[in-house]
């Protein structure tokens, strides 16, 4: 009986143990917003901040499902071959696009200012990015998947009210619309403007 | 002047295809929902889309970039003036969608911010802690009334837009908004012509100034710059109709569901 009751206390301890690990949504947003701006108001020059803000995308957002809900149905129609290959250009194209989009800020100043569990999936953590002379106070929300919350991943950013997923969404539908949805012609899209 | 209206409102219902008396918000949300909203002169929106960048270099993004530079009680002071004109179309609007308390406190914030407020500079009533003021126009009067968004159109200069909201923006110039009313359809001797097409120009300055930094960025990692534009108006739109702060459908569940399973 009283081995029974250490084992149960004993597991019960290793299921709390494993909690612990487990990372709060909004603090895994501040620190992920406080690693950014660390390294962009940092001395290193445009290229170094670049490669690490891409090493800061890699870790904390869901590129590979963010890339395959911004093909909406068309991905339906993609064979395993192209599947791959797609994967990497938008992985290319993701990256290419948020460091630069980032690093034209030097110094931004963001807070999180609370959170909304929408699911056991999806949290929406509340933050904003501090206004300047020349920039007004800006809403930013992060949609958190949170299906593995020891790993929590960013797969959308909302300012103001607008889905940066949504929009990439409607402009890669747009391509692949304006070309019969040739999927090859989306494939030379991103290969281009990541090597521009 | 009645028989205007009506037929601007006839108009409207020809141009949009979905057309239902109901306001239940699940049904505002999907007709308003832009995938839904057809780009039906796609070719001739893309032209003048790039017709308005070429406008927008030469005038207003450098106009911009020299007023965001000003300081900011300047513009925060344009702002609020702008914000306090536009109270003219709120609140009917408000009165039309039936909000008539909402109505009441937008005149009050109107009657305190031009005397109080020198002409709307200061913002008084925010101080005396009004909620925050929301802005609402014909088109969104007539999409709460069940009005679908008929097709994406861009026009020259005034930008992206729905046949909806175009035909409604009409009613501006039918006498639905006092600020033109006293401007240009009618000589008060207090204002004159130039007056209201000033304010409008610098609205489009204001709102260029404050999006610049946004705008640059958009344009230059778009892949697709008018898709970029257009998915964010008519998200914007969308919003705005539902006045809801919170995330409205953002991100279609089902498609990341899908993608979960896998």
């Amino acid at each position: 009986m009283k081995i029974k009751y250490t084992i149960f206390i004993l597991l019960l301890s290793l299921l709390g143990f494993t909690k612990s690990y487990s990372i709060q949504p909004d603090i895994f947003v501040q620190s992920t917003v406080n690693k950014a701006s660390s390294v962009l108001s940092s001395e290193m020059s445009l290229e170094k901040k670049i490669s690490e803000l891409k090493l800061i995308a890699k870790e904390t957002v869901d590129i590979k499902g963010i890339g395959f809900y911004t093909l909406g149905s068309a991905r339906k129609n993609l064979n395993d071959e192209q599947k791959k290959k797609y994967a990497e250009l938008f992985e290319e194209y993701f990256l290419k696009s948020f460091s630069s989009r980032l690093a034209e800020y030097t110094n931004p100043e963001i807070s999180v200012e609370g959170k909304n569990v929408l699911s056991e999936k999806y949290t929406i953590v509340n933050s904003l990015l501090k206004g300047t002379n020349e920039r007004p106070e800006i809403k930013i929300d992060w949609r958190i998947y949170t299906k593995n919350p020891d790993n929590p991943l960013i797969r959308d950013l909302i300012i103001e009210g607008l889905s940066l997923a949504r929009t990439q969404k409607e402009e890669f539908q747009s391509i692949l619309n304006s070309n019969e949805g040739n999927i090859e012609v989306l494939f030379k899209t991103l290969k281009e403007f990541s090597k521009e | 002047m009645i028989k205007k209206v009506a037929i601007i409102l006839i108009t409207t219902l020809a141009l949009t295809v979905n057309v239902s008396a109901s306001s239940d918000g699940e049904l505002l949300l999907k007709k308003n929902e832009p995938s839904e909203v057809k780009d039906c002169f796609e070719g001739l929106n893309r032209a003048t889309f790039a017709f308005n960048q070429v406008l927008d270099g030469v005038i207003f993004k450098p106009v911009a970039s020299v007023y965001r530079k000003l300081p900011s009680p300047v513009k925060s002071g344009v702002s609020n003036s702008l914000d306090n004109l536009s109270n003219l179309v709120t609140i009917p609007n408000n009165l039309l969608q039936g909000d008539f308390m909402l109505a009441g406190l937008n005149t009050g914030r109107f009657l305190i911010n031009s005397t109080v407020g020198i002409l709307g500079l200061v913002d008084v009533a925010q101080h005396l802690g009004m909620s925050e003021y929301v802005k609402e126009d014909y088109g969104q009067s007539l999409a709460k009334a069940g009005v679908g968004p008929g097709c994406y159109i861009v026009l020259p200069v005034l930008g992206p837009s729905t046949a909806r909201d175009t035909v409604a923006s009409a009613t501006n110039f039918l006498g639905g908004d006092a600020w033109y009313n006293v401007t240009v359809k009618n000589d008060t001797h207090y204002f004159r012509d130039i007056d209201y097409y000033s304010s409008k120009v610098t609205g489009g300055i204001n709102f260029r100034a404050k999006n610049y930094d946004s705008i640059e960025n958009l344009q230059k990692n778009s892949i697709d710059f008018y898709a970029s534009v257009k998915s964010l108006y008519l998200q914007d739109r969308q919003q705005k109709i539902l006045n809801s702060e919170k995330i409205v459908n953002t991100q279609d569940d089902s498609d990341w569901e899908e993608i979960d399973s896998k």
